[in-house]
């Protein structure tokens, strides 16, 4: 990533600071509106820029969480090149399921979520870690700092990790998370989500991101989802509907795959590791 | 490098406390085991105030410059060095790992903590190298610091202090840490 003349200018024309309680949604839309119209202009020049913008003003939270000088080029070395490792002494097979962690059947609607976990040349991420976590099917985490008054659900934790089968391939079993409000600026929700967090086979892989439902209304109203100016990009993040996953008198189903970048080792030195 | 377009990354969010850490996620050794270090700092916006809800993860190279390929990072042993752990930042911003000091890796020309840094209000993970602040020339030596101004060099040494180093974590503003890019990464 690097820093343009136009990121900036976006950022010093940006307030420095928010008052969530009073900026209202039309304000924010229109922030991103006026920032979808740059990049259309910046990708007629300069291409495609798939990666969230990490200077994104319509997300408050960002303003002074983010780096303002460009990141340094670095070529990876010694440990760089390669991950920790993860196995069965780590994860237990029922954590994949977030449905049967407590006494009863948590609320909502029960579905599995799929997919592959792959590398930016398509090799399949074997036997790694993937964590989720969720908000339940009112949208109210399990959390102190979760003052939404939406029932917590005594079933439902919304915790859960799997390690990625020989093909690379994850699966959860879960329900599905509501939407929730939330301070960014008033009458602000964020579009229902799952978090992912993955690990490669380099440490320069390591993502962390959110899972989407296709068809969310609240697409276009999300800073968070909108800081990836690509609308391309964005769609990566949209799991689909898959009637194949879905389960008959069970749950539905849905199909997520996942690309990391890099991959900096060769296949071979992959396999001696 | 990339023939298909990386899945982009999205903000940990406020919300990870209950998911993510875990028990002795920042212990990579038992506290008290002999040799054992601190590596501790905290995280600060760009108007210098603590971050509380930042997560740090680290991977080290073993003392003696091995890459640990083990298992066993969620679930300790407690014999088991497997350089990798996770550190949640408290509401001072602070952070602590308990580990082994690293030595040089293959490849590398000096010893370094890798480090990946979430938290609210950034929108992707952040990747950077606390260095040790060894006096033997390596230090000189070394491509990624020799390429980075004096200022900004010193962001990426950690200091000695009593049993182990400090490093902070500047998101923004003076002092701002040097963060890193890989060839491959998604352009912004």
């Amino acid at each position: 990533m690097t820093l343009t003349a136009g990121q900036s200018e976006r950022h010093e024309a940006a307030p420095t600071s928010s008052d969530a309680a009073s900026t209202t949604q039309a304000e924010i839309s229109t922030e991103i509106a006026r920032l979808r119209v740059d990049y259309e202009r910046e990708r007629r020049t300069d291409g495609e820029r798939t990666g969230p913008l990490l200077d994104y003003p319509p997300y408050r939270s960002s303003l002074l969480r983010h780096p303002t000088k460009a990141l340094q080029h670095a070529d990876p070395e010694g440990v760089e090149l390669f991950a920790p490792v993860f196995g069965q002494r780590d994860v237990d097979p029922l954590e994949a399921d977030l449905t049967i962690q407590h006494g009863g059947t948590p609320v909502g609607e029960r579905l599995v979520v799929t997919g592959k976990v792959v590398d930016g040349d398509g090799r399949p991420v074997r036997r790694q870690l993937v964590e989720i976590w969720q908000a339940n099917a009112a949208g109210r985490y399990i959390h102190q700092r979760d003052q939404h008054p939406a029932p917590i659900d005594p079933n439902f934790t919304g915790v859960g990790r799997c390690l990625t089968d020989a093909d690379g391939v994850y699966r959860f079993t879960t329900i599905k998370p509501g939407p929730y409000p939330w301070r960014n600026h008033r009458n602000a929700w964020r579009p229902a989500h799952i978090h992912f967090s993955l690990f490669g086979t380099d440490f320069t892989q390591r993502l962390i991101t959110q899972m989407y439902f296709p068809g969310d209304p609240l697409f276009d109203l999300d800073p968070i989802y909108q800081s990836i100016r690509d609308q391309s990009a964005r769609d990566c993040l949209v799991a689909r509907y898959d009637h194949d996953v879905t389960q008959h008198e069970w749950c539905t189903g849905y199909r997520w795959d996942i690309v990391l970048t890099g991959g900096f080792r060769t296949p071979m030195e992959q396999e001696q590791v | 490098m990339n023939a298909l377009v990386p899945t982009p990354g999205q903000t940990v969010g406020p919300f990870f406390g209950y998911a993510l850490p875990y028990p002795g996620d920042a212990a990579l050794v038992p506290p008290g085991t002999p040799g054992a270090i601190q590596l501790r700092g905290r995280v600060l916006d760009g108007r210098g105030q603590p971050v509380p809800d930042a997560l740090l993860e680290l991977w080290q190279a073993g003392p003696d410059g091995s890459v640990v390929q083990q298992p066993g990072s969620l679930r300790r042993d407690g014999w088991t060095f497997t350089g990798w752990g996770r550190a949640s930042t408290d509401n001072e911003g602070r952070y602590s790992f308990t580990t082994l000091p690293p030595g040089t890796a293959p490849g590398s020309t000096a010893p370094f903590f890798a480090l990946t840094v979430f938290a609210r209000g950034l929108l992707d993970r952040l990747f950077t190298r606390a260095y040790l602040p060894v006096e033997d020339g390596a230090l000189d030596r070394d491509p990624l610091l020799a390429a980075l101004p004096q200022d900004r060099r010193d962001s990426l040494i950690a200091t000695r202090a009593g049993s182990g180093y400090v490093f902070d974590v500047v998101l923004q503003g003076d002092g701002e840490t040097v963060f890193l890019t890989y060839p491959g990464q998604p352009p912004r």
